[in-house]
């Protein structure tokens, strides 16, 4: 199985075992683990997948489906805006962690906590946060002003807004601390001689820490919105597509044609994202396996 | 009068320390209100949660009690749930670790042909949203027959979590010098003590980071475990969690303990391996 993946093996000639040494047989049976995994819940599924949605009806199906329109167009959004806003207050706070306190290097361990707690109970803690009639916020703003709050998760995109908001409490940390990383990788004589020259903050900003942490700034971008299109939780545990299923995106709602049964229709919408996850993931792998 | 043993601040570094709160205290409310708010509700009767109240009048461990206790129709199964996401979570870290390992340790030192090639089809793996396989993988486990099987969720979260791991021991190893393998090969070591006497003890604190890795993964998954197990005495903790709204009178001040309780070892972990983490992990996560 190992062997059929590196065509020069193929070839005839005498039995492969007299023509690999121990350290290779070796490697065959080690590296077989994996390929079984991958065979059996990568290659298979994926092709499986792709024979259910074969049949051109499945898109035309969806091209009059109006909540695939809107979850499309949410996803766009979610990932255009979103990713963009996350990565830039993700810069900008890692130029903050990047001072020497030791307050902030206390505020530091506290900000990585919704990375390291589930998004299952925070995210529901959210949810009842904005709930109408008796989450905290609304109780609040009757206190302050004696009206009543919106009804913030029957908006649609309001709603679509709190998961962008909710996506992003739980991920910023993780791109932050490898911002961070990048940023301390900058030689800190550079900064000492702009200091000497009496540059001003945009100066530094501009001529020293972009140029070193663009190319890591833009992976780090394009890797979070490749991620970001599996999503799942942010928008099914707080507004659940709802409402009236306007605020689904790309990866709830194949989960919805699941659920309700239309395996190919659940496919076919993740066959329509692939031309632009294609592009995105042969672009990182370019970048990752040099 | 300058007074000895006190520092004089100058407006300019007052003006700085003024910004850096500026920005500190919002970051510091944004992370802690969602948590705090839990944790509000968990220490709260039903009826000062209900009440929007930042503290509660009688704050109780009274919830907490009733999670322990099983008093609670949701709560029925709590320990056999909370004993399977423990088992999953554990099996998904030996098991990635094993295929992990085996293979970076194929692929990076014993040079296997193909070896790049399945490097670069377990990286496409995972660039793949989780999300997007998540709907064959359903239908594939229906046909292995493994729905309602723990062995789905588990075999899932190892595809998942495997990609990742062989990268970066992939990585890790490739910076271990090469004479050291060869030489063990001098002095007469087959290839399996190499990978146990030389390899596994240098990759440790790797393989520490991965696992943790691996395991805090399958902790936290909901999508999978959501689809692939659905009998109650199967299901894992965040399964539950989900189940909770079923409800239009929905226990929120359980929900809210049960959720406490279920970040709680994650969140310890996290911070117990962070030095590993944030090392072993950031370092392969991106390399610019």
């Amino acid at each position: 199985m190992a062997i059929t993946l590196s065509g020069d093996q193929a070839l005839p000639g005498p039995p492969l075992s007299s023509r690999l040494t121990p350290a290779q047989v070796w490697g065959i049976v080690l590296l077989a683990p994996y390929l079984l995994v991958f065979l059996a819940f990568v290659v298979y599924p994926v092709c499986y997948g792709l024979w259910l949605a074969r049949a051109p009806e499945n898109y035309v199906a969806l091209y009059n489906d109006p909540i695939f329109a809107r979850a499309a167009i949410n996803t766009l959004i979610f990932l255009v805006i979103g990713i963009n806003i996350k990565m830039l207050i993700a810069l900008f706070l890692s130029g903050f962690f990047a001072v020497q306190r030791p307050w902030i290097k206390w505020l530091s361990v506290i900000f990585i906590l919704p990375w390291a707690v589930p998004s299952i109970p925070t995210i529901l803690s959210v949810r009842f946060m904005l709930n109408p009639e008796w989450g905290v916020i609304n109780h609040l703003i009757f206190s302050f002003t004696g009206d009543d709050g919106p009804n913030w998760l029957n908006d649609p995109t309001v709603a679509l807004s709190m998961a962008i908001a909710v996506h992003i409490w739980k991920s910023l940390p993780f791109w932050t601390l490898i911002l961070i990383t990048g940023r301390l990788a900058i030689s800190h004589d550079l900064f000492e001689a702009a200091e000497v020259d009496g540059a001003s903050w945009w100066q530094k900003f501009r001529y020293i820490t972009w140029p070193s942490m663009q190319t890591l700034y833009v992976t780090c971008t394009l890797l979070s919105m490749i991620w970001t299109l599996g999503d799942f939780n942010s928008v099914y545990l707080l507004t659940g597509g709802g409402p009236a299923d306007l605020t689904h995106v790309l990866s709830t709602l194949g989960i919805r044609y699941l659920r309700l049964d239309q395996l190919s229709l659940a496919m076919a919408s993740i066959v329509c994202a692939m031309p632009f996850v294609l592009p995105l993931v042969y672009f990182m792998m370019k970048r990752l396996s040099r | 009068m300058k007074l000895p043993g006190v520092r004089q601040f100058t407006w300019r570094e007052v003006a700085t320390e003024a910004r850096l709160l500026l920005i500190g205290i919002p970051v510091f409310l944004w992370t802690m209100i969602p948590i705090y708010h839990m944790f509000l509700f968990a220490i709260s009767p039903k009826e000062d949660a209900f009440s929007g109240k930042l503290w509660p009048d009688h704050p109780t461990l009274h919830n907490f009690e009733i999670v322990f206790k099983q008093q609670h129709y949701f709560l029925r199964d709590f320990y056999v749930q909370f004993w399977n996401s423990l088992v999953i979570a554990a099996s998904v870290g030996v098991l990635t670790l094993f295929i992990a390992t085996a293979a970076a340790f194929s692929i990076s030192r014993l040079k296997v042909p193909g070896g790049r090639m399945v490097l670069n089809l377990a990286l496409f793996t995972y660039f793949i949203p989780a999300a997007f396989l998540a709907v064959p993988m359903y239908r594939t486990m229906g046909n292995y027959g493994l729905l309602n099987n723990h062995w789905s969720l588990i075999l899932a979260m190892v595809t998942i979590a495997s990609p990742y791991a062989i990268w970066v021991l992939k990585q890790a190893s490739d910076k271990l010098p090469v004479e050291l393998d060869e030489a063990a090969v001098m002095d007469g070591a087959t290839t399996l003590q190499i990978f146990r006497l030389v390899y596994l003890p240098l990759m440790m604190p790797s393989l520490v980071a991965i696992g943790t890795y691996a395991v805090l993964l399958a902790w936290n998954e909901y999508l999978y475990a959501f689809l692939l197990l659905s009998n109650d005495r199967e299901l894992t903790l965040p399964v539950a969690l989900g189940n909770f709204l079923a409800a239009d009178d929905s226990p929120w001040e359980l929900l809210m303990t049960t959720g406490f309780i279920y970040a709680l070892p994650p969140a310890a972990v996290y911070y117990a391996f962070r030095r590993y983490m944030v090392g072993g992990l950031t370092a392969g996560a991106v390399k610019s």
